[in-house]
Formats: structure tokens, C-alpha cells, sequence
């Protein structure tokens, strides 16, 4: 028996200790950050700020058009990622065996995930931009966008097809339906809390991007109309007018606007998932 | 018959074109992949062959006015950032995960969990300006120099990689069989000796794919590293020195890059994407299957 100066017992309280003090400083960590920004920014905001155009490049006046470049582009994104998202998982998830195909389609996935945001934006600025004349645009910097949010939206649903009750599409297929009637009517409909899941975290993934569109989709001031226009939306406008020490009371302002709008989407999924596994218990 | 006949095979008809379809939905990643790969290369390879390879990637020296495009030096700021960021994020995400999967009752979880969820979400460029105006500062008063330094990159990263680091390596805790738990406390091992001798070997490989996952966001984070990172051109001496990463020298100087300075951008980003891939063979040598998605990311 080797000496031991503290007994596992005591060793045992410690680590206990240690594991709370990890839990609980990431909590910190996060109300520090959150509370900060916050703190600052939500006096900045009011329905001027939220509604007017920016004066003297951001120095003043509001926000209103990096809101609706958001909006524009994190639109165009969804529009093309989650159709693409959600099909590929159902392929995935309900037509396809183990093949090898199947396997290269995910390591697609997951490269696709992984890769930089950045290197999307140098695809999206040769690719969109150049390559397809597409411009600095909202189109560009959406379909860039789109990009990225399409492994997050696959991935979520993927897994939450999987998970539906197996026995939901055999009764089906044995009631006579064919093979896509029982996807579209019981698999999709039982799976869609998850799906809806994906499609907000690649929203998510959309809005809080910047680096992406920072050459994909200009920087102009003015609120877009056409889908070639120019826009700035919000991650980049904070970006601009951070570095540039343009002004820092706009900055915080539109800091606490992501904040807020991340917040909520946290809330909205978690709600969301929560009403799902509850269903899929039986409750 | 021939009614239900016919019907049964425009039935079918439907069924294959459907599958056809989902096929091509499903084959879209692979057709963006290649995309990107041909763009990136065809962008990149010109700056790389009349600079020469090897020159590209060790060379020391970058200035584009001198066509001198070197990027060793942001080859080792990308790395330094990482490991810094890793050494800090992985024990308190290991921690953390294995308070959560262990120790955290029921009502401490409910909080965490948002926690972890809200903080993969919020918006890198959200981090850069809190390190701008918060973490800069603090760094300057107390360590002197500007504050803009490869330690405090390396602190807003250990933020930003935290989330991935905790909810894989919870999974990975969390799927370890309960017999070999039970099998342990029942021959008289503490808990904590349960957690550090039978729980965490079982969940080596999930936990190793938690820390690549995190490593590859570290690499490939830029907007939040150039507003902290000082992103002077230098191989650093100390951990207080300016450094600049591969992705930021991409976004700090494609604004305005002509000629083969553009190409010798699209070059750093085809290292950028080697370095990835080279992450990713890794992971996937590992063979363990991920189960979580959260917040702003895929994981």
C-alpha cells in the first residue's frame, strides 16, 4: 500500500469541488460576456436606432438596413440550404444503406462543415462574384451563406429522421402507402420539430456570420432592394464600425441587437426540442 | 385491372423520380466540395508555382509590395493561437463536461445546457468586440505592450471553442455503458475514482474528436483573431507578442490584393484547407459518431 497523504475520500470532495468551480466559471463566463454587451448596448437601442438609416457611415443615426441585409441574405440562404439540407437527410436517412457512396456523401457533409468560413468566402468571391458576375451582392453573399448553413440543417435533421420510431413507417408501408407517401405523411410529420430544429440553427449560423460575406457581399449603407444590390448586414457592420473606430455606441448597439436575436433562437429551439423528445416519449 | 395497373405504375414512376431527386439533394455537398476545391486551387496554384511551393509555405518573409509571400510565419501564429486556446479549453471543457455528464444534478444542467448552446452561438464577431474593448485593455494594463497579443486571441478563442469541447466530450461521457460505473462503484471506488479510471479511458475517442473539432475551429476562426491579435507578421517570441493567423491575413488584405497577391490570398487559403482536411482524416481514423448538434454549428 503506497502512503497516501489524502485519503480517496477527501480526494473525492475535491474533485467535486473542481468539477462545480468548471461548471459553474462557463456560466460565468457567458453572463460576463452576455451581461456586457448588454449592459452597453440595450440603452443604445430604441425603435430610432432600430428604424432610421446610419448618418456619417455608422457614426450616427441607426441600424435599419444592416437589419434587413440580414434578413435578405439569411433568407436566400435558407431558401436554398434547407430544401437541399432536408432532402439529403431524407436520402440519407430513410433511401440509402451503408454504401460507400453514402459514406463519401457524408465525409462531403462534414468537410463541408469544417472548412473555414473564411475559405467560403474566397469560393464565394471567385465562384458567385467573379466567376458567375453575380457581384457584391445580397445574392452572392446568401448563396455563400446558404453554404454553410446546408451541413448544420443536414445534420440536425439526419439525426432527427433517424431517431422517429421505426415501427411508425412500417405500419404505414404495410397499410399499402408506398415508400414516399410514408415518408411525407408519417416520417417527415413526426420528425419536423427536429427538422425545424436544423433549419433555425442554420438560420443561426447565417445571421451570426461575417467573415463568409465580408467579399462576398459588399458593405454598402443603403437598404437593398434587388438581389443584386449591395448590403451590410448586422455581423459586419459591428465589424466595421468596431475596427474602424467608428463609433462605438452604434457598435455596442448592434452587438446587443445579435445578442438578442441569439438569445431568442436559443430559446425557440430548446422550446421547440423540448415539446419533440416529449411527444417521442409518449407524454 | 387495367385501371389499377396503370396507376400502380405512374405510382412508381413517381417513387424513382423522387428518389432520384432526394439522391441529387444528397449529392449537393460533394458538387460544392469539389467547387470549392477547383476554385481555391485554380486561384491559388498560380501564386504558389511562380513563388514555389516550399518558399510559399516556409518562407519567412511576406510583403506583397516586394512580392515576397511567405507564410510560415502565420502558419506558426494559426498554430500558437490554437494550442494556447486548446491548453486552456480543454481542461475546464473536460471538467465541465464531466460535471455534466457526472456530478451536475438535474436543476444545474438545465442551466448549462442553454449556457453551452447560447455561447456556440453568439456571433464571432460579438466575441472580437468584447476582447476589443474588454480583454485588450486588461491585457494592456497588466502585461504592458498594446494588448493586442497571441494570448489574448487565444482567450476569446478558448471561449469560442469551449461549447464544442464540452457538449462532444458530454456525449462521449455519457455513452459509456452504465455497467462499467456500476461494476466499479460496486468494488468500492469513489466516484471521482469511477470518473478518472473506468469512465474517461472508456470515452478517449469521443473526447480526442471534441478536441480536433475544437482545433479546427481555432484554425478557421477569423474576424474574432484579427480584432485581438495585433496581426503583425512575425514569428512570435512570447505569448505577449502581435502575431497574425493564416485566416486573418486572408480577410485583412483581400480588400485590396491585385495580381498575384490576390492568388498568393487564395494560396493561404488552400493551406488554410489542407490543414483542415488533414484534421478531419484524423477524426474520422477515429471512427466515433457524433450525436450532437448545437447552436451555430455542426458538430
Amino acid at each position: 500500500m503506497a502512503f497516501r497523504i489524502i485519503s480517496p475520500k477527501n480526494v473525492q470532495m475535491i474533485m467535486k469541488a473542481i468539477f462545480w468551480a468548471a461548471g459553474i466559471t462557463t456560466i460565468v463566463i457567458l453572463l460576463i460576456i452576455i451581461g456586457y454587451v448588454l449592459f452597453k448596448g440595450l440603452p443604445v437601442i430604441n425603435l430610432d436606432f432600430l428604424f432610421s438609416e446610419p448618418i456619417d457611415s455608422g457614426r450616427s443615426g441607426g441600424i435599419f438596413p444592416m437589419i434587413i441585409s440580414s434578413a435578405y441574405v439569411t433568407l436566400i440562404a435558407l431558401l436554398v440550404a434547407a430544401p437541399l439540407g432536408v432532402g439529403a437527410a431524407v436520402y440519407l436517412a430513410e433511401y440509402s444503406g451503408e454504401t460507400t457512396a453514402v459514406k463519401i456523401i457524408r465525409f462531403g457533409a462534414e468537410t463541408l462543415a469544417s472548412i473555414p468560413s473564411i475559405v467560403f468566402g474566397l469560393f464565394g468571391l471567385a465562384f458567385f462574384v467573379i466567376y458567375l458576375g453575380m457581384g457584391w451582392s445580397v445574392l452572392s453573399g446568401g448563396l455563400t451563406l446558404a453554404l454553410m448553413a446546408l451541413p448544420t440543417i443536414l445534420a440536425a435533421s439526419e439525426v432527427s429522421i433517424e431517431s422517429v420510431n421505426k415501427s411508425y413507417s412500417e405500419g404505414s408501408l404495410a397499410l399499402g402507402a408506398t415508400k414516399w407517401q410514408t415518408v411525407y405523411q408519417v416520417v417527415i410529420p413526426a420528425a419536423l420539430p427536429g427538422i425545424t430544429t436544423g433549419v433555425i440553427l442554420g438560420m443561426a449560423r447565417a445571421i451570426a456570420e461575417a467573415a463568409a460575406i465580408l467579399y462576398t457581399v459588399g458593405a454598402a449603407l443603403a437598404i437593398p432592394i434587388s438581389l443584386l444590390d449591395p448590403a451590410r448586414p448586422l455581423p459586419l457592420h459591428l465589424y466595421i464600425i468596431a475596427t474602424e473606430g467608428i463609433s462605438m455606441e452604434n457598435a455596442y448597439g448592434t452587438a446587443a441587437v445579435l445578442v438578442i436575436l441569439i438569445l431568442v433562437i436559443t430559446i425557440t429551439t430548446n422550446t421547440l426540442l423540448d415539446r419533440y423528445t416529449k411527444k417521442m416519449m409518449g407524454r | 385491372m387495367g385501371y389499377s395497373r396503370g396507376s400502380y405504375m405512374t405510382k412508381s414512376k413517381n417513387e424513382f423520380i423522387i428518389e432520384k431527386g432526394l439522391l441529387i439533394t444528397a449529392l449537393s455537398s460533394i458538387v460544392i466540395i469539389a467547387l470549392i476545391i477547383i476554385f481555391i486551387f485554380i486561384e491559388g496554384l498560380p501564386a504558389m508555382e511562380s513563388y514555389g511551393p516550399i518558399n510559399f509555405i516556409f518562407g519567412l518573409d511576406w510583403s506583397p509590395s516586394d512580392n515576397q509571400f511567405g507564410v510560415f510565419p502565420m502558419i506558426i501564429g494559426s498554430l500558437g493561437i490554437t494550442a494556447l486556446s486548446l491548453l486552456m479549453a480543454v481542461p475546464l471543457g473536460l471538467f465541465c463536461a464531466m460535471f455534466l455528464a457526472e456530478v451536475a444534478p438535474n436543476s444545474m444542467r438545465k442551466i448549462l445546457k442553454p449556457t453551452i448552446q447560447t455561447l456556440a452561438g453568439i456571433p464571432s464577431v460579438v466575441y472580437g468586440f468584447f476582447g476589443l474593448i474588454i480583454l485588450v485593455p486588461i491585457m494592456r494594463e497588466q502585461f504592458g505592450g498594446t494588448g493586442f497579443s497571441m494570448l489574448t486571441a487565444s482567450i476569446i478563442l478558448t471561449v469560442m471553442i469551449l461549447p464544442i469541447i464540452i457538449s462532444v466530450s458530454e456525449d462521449a461521457l455519457r455513452s459509456v455503458p452504465h455497467e462499467y460505473k456500476e461494476a466499479s462503484l460496486a468494488l468500492g471506488a469513489t466516484h471521482w475514482q469511477t470518473i478518472k479510471n473506468v469512465i474517461f479511458p472508456a470515452a478517449i475517442p469521443g473526447i480526442i474528436t471534441s478536441i480536433i473539432l475544437g482545433m479546427g475551429r481555432a484554425i478557421g476562426e477569423t474576424l474574432a483573431i484579427i480584432m485581438v491579435a495585433g496581426n503583425v507578421v512575425q514569428i512570435p517570441h512570447s505569448i505577449f507578442d502581435p502575431v497574425r493567423a493564416l485566416t486573418s491575413n486572408i480577410a485583412i488584405e483581400m480588400g485590396y490584393a491585385t495580381g498575384i497577391h490576390y492568388n498568393a490570398l487564395f494560396a493561404t487559403g488552400i493551406v488554410l484547407f489542407l490543414m483542415i482536411i488533414i484534421l478531419l482524416i484524423f477524426a474520422n481514423y477515429l471512427h466515433y459518431k457524433k450525436k450532437v448538434t448545437i447552436g451555430g454549428g455542426y458538430l
